[in-house]
């Protein structure tokens, strides 16, 4: 062998890879540092950065205002988790809903191609103020007056719009084999999708329902124009209180730590979905 | 009464005709073979016979009754008539047991309870016994077959399908699959089978029908068609395949 005492074993082309592997990691790691030196270095340099940093990066703002902004993000993280599971059936029932065969039920299929037309072509935030502020000006009594209600209700209807066509996709995506061999031993149409189609289908868009997740957990700010004081609210409060913008820079970051660990998971299911497949 | 007739069936997909004027009767207890080259319509006529597809024209018999009527409900009728597929078709998200089990327990409304000591004699008959918990992706191409012969079994069907069920086995795997069938046609199992083992159809055909652009070209015991066959499509067939 060539290198000889170097590989202690390695053949020529595992010691080309081990140098290329080596080599990419050099100019990886030094143009990585010359683009945060240079960011670093530069930023500070423009003439309007001491006020910026005053007003956006205050670390005395930061530590005052962390605390409640934490305990109003529990109220996102409630809603969120009330939202999500009645989501996950209601997009269901819609996307079974287009799928029906049944021309007694063709009011069903309609119903559910014009629902997913509407609230997919709707902004959200239209629909939170709708529902939010619209449903609640019928004088209901309490508790059905309720923000909460109506803002989760908005962010349901529209969320399931999309889940509805995510679970459709995966629904086409199964081969008509695997319906050719259900109908084939003599199971109905319902059981077929019941215990077939669905259980494979709705396993194969996960890693698509993910992201849905990690975008709902977002969108939950939005309720915040109809009425309950969570964090993006909360961080309004200070921002007015204390004439910073500090806050919605500590809401950032409290957003960015769940969303940015469920992405990787998220991204990390894909992978392994990916590779499962090949 | 013939088990199993059809009677001037013809089929097409899109103003293609795939089966024409194709009559054929299996008797109780017969191996029917359908041999011919890919696209020839061996495997639509047996979806036909299954109901999986609609016939444009013709009739179906089973037992006497027309069962190709287009207002009939096709589910009681697919009960009663098993067919396996080429590519297995098990169902990826439930264990082999659970494969087999699903559709007695959701038509015969059978319980796991009741039916666990038949399918496990199932699975014993045909060497899988220690499979029974495996996922189909955890089975060889020759178990997942035999898999899909039980879970068609299970039904109690009067007439089993077989689509060319060996074509996508390695040639090892052909074997353990080609002794099931045998042991079912053992058993008085009326059978029709679409087929490129030409070698199995010679020694257990009581029927082999040969199959050339959708028509039936010449039909007889297996000694007749292998050894004299008359038509000159069969020859030429013949000769390119044993070749």
């Amino acid at each position: 062998m060539a290198n000889s005492g170097v590989g202690g074993g390695l053949t020529r082309r595992q010691l080309f890879e081990r140098r290329a592997r080596r080599r990419a990691l050099i100019i990886a790691s030094t143009s990585s540092l010359a683009v945060v030196l240079a960011i670093v270095l530069l930023v500070p340099l423009a003439p309007g950065w001491e006020a910026v940093k005053n007003s956006f990066f205050n670390g005395e703002v930061f530590l005052r205002t962390f605390p409640t902004l934490l305990r109003a993000f529990l109220l996102d993280m409630l809603i969120f988790a009330w939202c999500a599971p009645l989501i996950a059936i209601w997009a269901l029932v819609i996307a079974i809903c287009r799928d029906v065969q049944s021309p007694a039920l063709y009011p069903l299929r309609i119903f559910a191609t014009i629902y997913t037309d509407v609230f997919r072509g709707v902004p959200v935030i239209l629909v939170v103020y709708l529902i939010g502020f619209g449903v609640p000006g019928l004088g209901l009594p309490r508790p059905w007056n309720s923000p909460y209600i109506w803002g989760s209700l908005a962010l349901i209807l529209t969320y399931s719009a999309y889940v509805a066509e995510i679970y459709r996709s995966g629904i086409e995506s199964i081969h008509a084999s695997q319906r050719a061999a259900a109908h084939s031993l003599g199971l109905s149409g319902a059981d077929v999708m019941r215990f077939v189609i669905l259980p494979q289908a709705v396993r194969r868009v996960v890693p698509a329902n993910m992201n849905m997740l990690i975008a709902l957990q977002k969108d939950v700010a939005l309720l915040s124009f109809i009425g309950p004081v969570e964090i993006f609210r909360q961080a309004g409060v200070y921002k007015s209180l204390l004439a910073n913008f500090t806050p919605y820079v500590v809401a950032a970051v409290i957003f960015l730590a769940i969303t940015v660990p469920a992405t990787r998971f998220a991204d990390a299911l894909l992978a392994r979905q990916n590779r499962a497949r090949s | 009464m013939a088990r199993l007739e059809l009677r001037n069936v013809a089929k097409g997909f899109g103003g293609v005709p795939v089966c024409r004027d194709i009559s054929l009767t299996v008797e109780s207890g017969d191996m029917v073979c359908l041999i011919g080259a890919s696209g020839s319509g061996k495997s639509t006529l047996l979806r036909c016979m299954n109901l999986l597809e609609p016939i444009d024209d013709g009739a179906i018999y089973l037992d006497g009754q027309d069962i190709s009527e287009p207002e009939l409900d096709p589910q009681p009728i697919r009960r009663r008539i098993g067919i396996v597929f080429q590519s297995f078709n098990l169902f990826p998200h439930m264990s082999a047991a659970e494969n087999v089990m699903l559709a007695p327990r959701r038509v015969h409304h059978r319980d796991r309870a009741s039916l666990l000591p038949e399918i496990q004699a199932l699975f014993d008959r045909f060497g899988l016994a220690d499979r029974m918990q495996h996922y189909p992706d955890q089975l060889s191409g020759g178990q997942q077959q035999r898999v899909a012969i039980i879970r068609a079994l299970a039904m109690q069907p009067e007439i089993m399908l077989f689509d060319e069920i060996t074509s996508a086995l390695d040639p090892q795997l052909v074997g353990e699959v080609l002794d099931v069938l045998r042991q079912l046609k053992s058993q008085g199992m009326t059978m029709v089978l679409a087929t490129h083992e030409m070698g199995f159809a010679r020694e257990a055909a009581d029927k082999v029908c040969f199959l050339h652009q959708g028509v039936i070209v010449e039909e007889g015991p297996p000694e007749q068609i292998f050894d004299a066959p008359e038509a000159p499509e069969t020859r030429a067939f013949l000769q390119a395949v044993v070749k």
